[in-house]
């Protein structure tokens, strides 16, 4: 990006609105500068970095380290003084599992279901988040008509919100909805989707798919069009076939990117709550109950309400995103180096 | 005609259709189909009167049936088309039904009863818009409320996030200062803090602060976004340093090569910045469901999904109110969309 001197000046209008602005910028105007002779001209950095630093420290980085001092007490009080202090236990009771694979014979066998759940969830929503965005990355980087048309089909249902995203899907999935209504047309007897363990939780990944697939599209379709067209034409005088030139041209040439989206991919999956939460509340049963709404109910929602345990959860997940994020900057600085753009 | 039909269909190589631009057509119209049509069908459902909602199959264009008012009978009778024993057709209102046998009058011989088998009779539907699922939420419920809750929550945060975030990229970008590598370093470094991992203190950091059931505590925890930082960051290290000390020469405050200078050169970044801050604030969900358990206080996303878990569903009501909450963020993809991508594409954040 370069920056440019903006061209023109805003309407008469525009300028109007901005002159109560442009007075009151004045005002303060004065007494700044009072404090930039004391502080003097370096001092004003740290004028300018403090409403943010400020913001960052009370509702980022405050709620970050006391979250560790939550995950060690118990109890149902809110504030942090008027709870007591129980070491381990907390994390204790999450692991106190007779045998990992069965959640049944857990402490706290809605913490694992959810893991487990979260666990499938990731593997399908990932591996096939990657395969259909590659494979529309790769069709809107031909030669077509209409290009930014077909881009924007792909991306329109990421800026949707995630409640309406929830709330299109329950409609359509819902007993008189479209999908019945399509199978009804080919002979199929309605049913009720939602209703059904397996196949609510996989409409969960589907929607989850729908919704976010034009994003990482986008990063992969960038990636692509930064490789130079002339390795392709090289490739086609030396008689390589398609397929050839996509193992060996493409593929290499848009890891950086690819790895880029995995990594993003598989971070957002695990937190994975909006528009499931709309959409199937989690179930039926606890289905389709993930890591976050687990933590959410635990914190907030039900009446045995357990912030400790909520924390100790929440902490444990993120854990695995800290890790997952080292990766992805790991991969970016290399794709850096690579001269790729992240 | 087959030139303009040669240049939709370019394909790849001079002759024939590869089995990849079949493929190729193939996934962009079933995308079309796939992406597009469930918004359309909730746009065309949200006109469909509740009658036209339960109805299965469903029809795909909001038909109601015609109703007529007949003398002797209080409320509005539907009318159906009935074919008669001798095989002509005429229309009758129904009175009642009593299981496979519908008792009819004629509209114009109201004390005439005709019994009809309700297998040879179809309800007279007109096409019709039910615009009264949009207007009564408007005035019967707090609809209104939550439109406004969302448009303070998404303008006031986006205003702050641009003063705010721009600040901090104007230190760490203009100014040499010690720690300034580390303050660079702490703000990126909560990427890897979202809010599902913090929730439960920053709840009890909120609450403290008296901010629970509070707009602004639903605004507060958003503004000093990470990304913003970034993107405001990036695109003033590109503004030449001569510029400040220039001004610095014709004894401008800082405060004033601020806001004179730096700000109205970084504007791009800031619309870019602006648009993608409208889109998360206005589509957040988890925080405002947590700070918010006042009614009268719910956004637009929390309300909607709120009115949805309820036990009998106003489906009229919640699908015109979804196709109202899709508005701003539809108006933004049409017109804005341009600048999202390139947002995207370049920064890899959403």
């Amino acid at each position: 990006m370069k920056a440019d001197v903006p061209k023109g000046t805003g309407s008469s209008l525009g300028e109007a609105a901005m002159a109560p602005v442009r007075l009151a910028m004045a005002a303060i105007d004065a007494p700044l500068r009072w404090v930039q002779r004391r502080l003097g001209i370096g001092g004003m950095a740290t004028f300018f970095l403090l409403p943010n630093m400020l913001i960052f420290g009370v509702f980022v980085l405050l709620p970050f380290f006391i979250n560790f001092a939550y995950s060690m007490t118990g109890g149902t009080a809110l504030f942090l003084p008027d709870r007591s202090f129980v070491g381990g236990e907390q994390y204790a009771r999450l692991f106190d599992c007779a045998n990992y694979t069965d959640p049944n014979s857990c402490a706290e066998d809605t913490f694992w279901t959810a893991v487990g759940n979260t666990a499938w969830f990731v593997l399908l929503q990932v591996s096939l988040m990657i395969l259909f965005s590659l494979i529309t990355a790769l069709i809107l980087n031909r030669e077509l008509m209409a290009r930014s048309f077909w881009r924007a089909v792909f991306f329109f249902p990421v800026l949707l919100s995630p409640v309406v995203v929830g709330l299109i899907w329950k409609w359509i999935l819902q007993r008189q909805g479209l999908l019945n209504f399509g199978l009804y047309g080919l002979g199929f007897d309605p049913y009720t989707w939602l209703n059904d363990r397996n196949w609510s939780f996989a409409a969960t990944v589907g929607v989850s798919i729908w919704a976010h697939m034009g994003f990482y599209t986008l990063i992969l379709l960038a990636g692509l069009q930064a490789i130079p067209k002339d390795l392709y034409e090289a490739a086609e005088m030396d008689g390589t076939r398609p397929a050839r030139a996509f193992w060996r041209i493409t593929l290499p040439l848009l890891m950086p990117n690819l790895l880029v989206v995995i990594v993003l991919v598989l971070i957002r999956a695990v937190q994975i709550f909006d528009e499931v939460y709309v959409l199937t509340g989690g179930g039926p049963g606890t289905s389709t109950l993930y890591i976050t709404q687990y933590i959410y109910e635990t914190g907030f929602a039900t009446q045995l309400r357990n912030p400790g345990l909520a924390a100790a959860a929440s902490i444990l997940m993120g854990a695995v995103l800290v890790v997952l994020t080292l990766v992805q900057l790991g991969l970016g600085r290399k794709g850096e180096k690579k001269g790729a753009r992240k | 005609m087959s030139r303009v039909a040669e240049f939709i269909f370019r394909r790849r190589g001079r002759s024939g259709w590869h089995w990849t631009d079949v493929f190729t057509w193939v996934w962009l119209i079933g995308g079309l189909f796939i992406m597009f049509g469930p918004a359309v069908w909730l746009v065309g459902s949200s006109f469909k009167s509740p009658a036209a909602l339960a109805e299965f199959p469903p029809t795909i264009m909001p038909y109601v049936t015609q109703k007529a008012t007949v003398e002797g009978y209080d409320k509005p009778l539907d009318l159906y088309e009935v074919t008669m024993p001798d095989g002509s057709k005429t229309v009758l209102a129904e009175v009642r039904r009593i299981g496979i046998v519908s008792q009819m009058v004629s509209p114009d011989k109201p004390t005439e009863i005709v019994k009809v088998k309700i297998a040879e009779r179809t309800p007279v539907r007109t096409m019709s818009f039910a615009t009264s699922n949009y207007s009564e939420p408007f005035t019967h419920f707090d609809f209104v409320r939550y439109l406004w809750n969302s448009v303070f929550v998404t303008v006031t945060a986006t205003l702050i996030t641009l003063i705010v975030n721009s600040m901090a990229a104007f230190a760490l970008s203009k100014y040499e200062f010690r720690g300034r590598t580390f303050a660079m370093l702490l703000i990126l470094a909560t990427l890897m803090v979202p809010l599902s991992v913090i929730m439960v203190p920053l709840y009890s950091i909120v609450s403290a602060l008296g901010l629970f059931n509070n707009l602004w505590g639903v605004i507060l925890p958003t503004v000093a976004t990470p990304t913003g930082v970034f993107i405001l960051r990036q695109y003033m290290l590109t503004i030449p340093d001569e510029l400040i000390d220039a001004a610095r020469m014709d004894k401008a405050s800082e405060w004033q090569i601020y806001w004179r200078i730096i700000l109205p050169l970084t504007a791009p970044a800031l619309a870019v910045l602006a648009i993608f801050s409208v889109v998360w604030r206005w589509n957040d969900f988890l925080w405002p469901l947590i700070v918010l358990s006042r009614k009268e206080l719910y956004t637009l996303q929390v309300g909607l999904s709120i009115y949805s878990g309820e036990l009998n569903v106003q489906w009229h009501f919640i699908l015109a109110m979804t196709v109202v909450t899709m508005i701003p963020v539809v108006l933004v993809f049409i017109f804005l969309q341009r600048f999202i991508t390139t947002g995207i594409a370049g920064t890899g954040l959403k």
